[in-house]
């Protein structure tokens, strides 16, 4: 590891895991989240991509049970520490979900919405546009912004999503699978989209899709899980690498064979 | 491959009897059929007479006094045919009914769904129900026995019968009714929308007031509007607690006579078959059928309106 990474870092996971109730979900996790990158977190389903991505804005304390061990360093501070408002950390991490889901408003409502709530006091029309405009939407709405978010089609709403994300102007972007429910027209426009927001953002992807993490992002971490003696299944970190290096030359077994499509 | 499988099973092993399933099928749906037509039937019965018997009644009594006299006297010498008297008082008694179990009950269910530990739900939600299943003569002379007195410390002039008491004590009846239904249609708010509104930095009750209760909008408004019509229709508490002295008016510290109560009062008379009194009743329950259907149907209205609101 490069040693002058360190200070670009934004997000830096160290020996966490995550317990649902009594169940170890995945295991002992390392990653560094450099500033201004793409990271995409790959490997088969279950092998806990989500419950991973969802301790970086502390959403699992949403999950009656589910407990974080390790820590997560953003911004000088442990943000597993009970100490540190989740509200808070929310806004500067936030999140575009698998399914689309913007609130039952309108689509001018579903920005307005995060902003008032973390005290936004500057001009709202201006902001709706641009962060319609961030996350190239706003072509395809300006003239019906009354209208339900619910009446746009599902690459729409997830585009709303976005604009909502970045409307409170967030440091990292967390993308759980957004592109899974998308056709592949509107998946490609979100992954051009990533690529612009790149340039203000961090972003953490959890993909399905080979090809989607290999033309977007810029690291690459592969999990898997195993079978455990209770029957459930257990996830862990197989390796964590540039993207390039994970799909030509990665140094696990099984890493070559996901991302060759051989298994998952 | 000729060797035999394990598990083979011999040619000629099944014998589905398709005509038996057939004949099933028709008597399960004769006898389902049958069921459905009585409650049916027994509705269009009920409604039919009603209209019948309330034709009869305006043959005898023009509409338009029925609908501007200004008292209601159907049982004395002078006969007056005002149906606001009795509107008037199950409007009062209802409207104040439902600013108690409003609060009450969505407050109720708001602590149910969204802050209550799964523990406390499981004991809360069958107590409600358990609420909801006390006979309504007990809330009657709960509300003479109890409730008045104690109301009377604090007003004074408040008569022995009022509708205060009676409103007060209906509004805690419909509560569990609120709670209950209300509980169940913030439940059914789907969690990926509340985890949109916490991933954008939103608190508890931010969450709750600007995505739950909106979202759960239609549901909360089709269990006040059931609870309402529960209100309207309502008879023990009344006629125990609010007297049955017919009043023009909005007061609900004085005796009131809602339009059960008076149809209690003369079902318990000696009203023959075929009298004005007689048909009175049905009037009045003509009318009580209409306001109920109306709010039931706007209920209807609201909820397919609004229900698709999040998927
Ligand atoms: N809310 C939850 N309660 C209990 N177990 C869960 C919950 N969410 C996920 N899990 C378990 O955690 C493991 C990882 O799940 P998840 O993070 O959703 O995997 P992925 O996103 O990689 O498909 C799975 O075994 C799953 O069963
Ligand atoms: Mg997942």
């Amino acid at each position: 590891m490069v040693s002058n990474t360190a200070a670009k870092l934004t997000l830096k996971a160290e020996n966490v895991s995550v317990y649902y109730g009594p169940t170890l979900a995945v295991r002992e996790v390392y990653l560094d989240i450099p500033r201004n990158q793409i990271v995409a977190l790959v490997g088969p389903s279950g092998c806990g991509k989500s419950t991973i991505l969802r301790c970086f804005n502390r959403l699992n304390d949403l999950i009656p049970g589910a407990r974080v061990e390790g820590q997560i360093h953003f911004d000088g501070r442990d943000i597993c520490d009970p100490r540190v408002d989740p509200v808070e950390l929310r806004r500067r991490v936030g999140m575009v979900f698998q399914k689309p889901n913007p609130f039952p408003k309108s689509i001018y409502e579903n920005i307005a919405f995060g902003a008032r709530i973390n005290g936004y006091q500057g001009d709202m029309d201006e902001l709706i546009e641009r962060s319609l405009k961030g996350a190239a939407l706003w072509d395809e709405v300006k003239d019906k912004l009354k209208e339900s978010g619910l009446s746009l089609s599902g690459g729409q709403q997830q585009r709303l999503c976005i604009a909502r994300a970045i409307a409170i102007e967030p440091e990292v972007i967390l993308m759980d699978e957004p592109c899974s429910a998308l056709d592949p027209i509107s998946t490609h426009k979100i992954e051009e989209l990533m690529h612009d927001l790149k340039k203000r953002y961090t972003l953490v992807i959890v993909t399905h899709n080979m090809q989607q993490a290999s033309r977007v992002s810029d690291r690459t971490a592969f999990f898997n899980a195993k079978e455990t003696a209770q029957g459930g299944k257990l996830g862990y970190l197989v390796e964590y690498d540039s993207t390039q290096r994970i799909f030509s030359d990665p140094k696990e077994e099984t890493t070559r064979d996901y991302v060759s499509g051989r298994f998952g | 491959m000729t060797a035999e499988l394990p598990g083979d099973i011999a040619p000629g092993s099944w014998h589905p009897n398709r005509d038996r399933a057939r004949q099933v099928q028709t008597a399960v749906k004769v006898v389902c059929g049958t069921f459905a037509a009585v409650s049916i039937l027994t509705t269009l019965g009920i409604v039919a007479t009603l209209i019948f018997e309330t034709i009869e009644f305006l043959q005898a009594v023009s509409l338009w006094q029925f609908l501007t006299d200004t008292k209601w006297t159907p049982l004395f010498a002078s006969k007056q045919f005002g149906i606001f008297v009795l509107v008037s008082a199950t409007v009062t008694i209802s409207v104040i009914s439902v600013l108690v179990a409003l609060p009450l009950g969505l407050l109720a269910a708001i602590c149910l769904s969204e802050y209550a530990t799964p523990r406390v739900r499981r004991i809360l939600k069958p107590v409600l129900e358990i609420l909801a299943g006390i006979p309504t003569v007990v809330y009657g002379y709960f509300a003479l026995l109890t409730v008045t007195p104690v109301l009377k410390t604090f007003i004074p002039e408040l008569g022995r019968f009022n509708a205060l008491s009676a409103s007060l004590v209906l509004g805690i009846m419909i509560t569990p009714m609120v709670a209950s239904l209300s509980e169940d249609a913030i439940s059914a708010v789907p969690r990926s929308l509340k985890d949109g509104a916490y991933a954008l930095g939103s608190t508890k009750h931010e969450t709750i007031l600007s995505v739950v209760l909106p979202a759960a909008l239609s549901g909360i408004v089709a269990s006040l509007i059931l609870a309402v019509s529960r209100a309207i229709g309502e008879t023990m508490i009344v006629t125990l607690a609010a007297g049955a002295n017919p009043t023009l008016g909005f007061n609900p510290l004085v005796p009131v006579m809602t339009m059960t109560a008076f149809i209690v009062q003369v079902s318990l008379g000696d009203a023959a078959v075929g009298t004005l009194e007689y048909k009175t009743i049905f009037a009045v329950g003509m009318t009580l059928f209409i306001m109920t259907l109306t709010l039931n149907g706007f209920s209807f209205w609201f909820v397919c309106r609004f229900r698709e609101k999040y998927e």
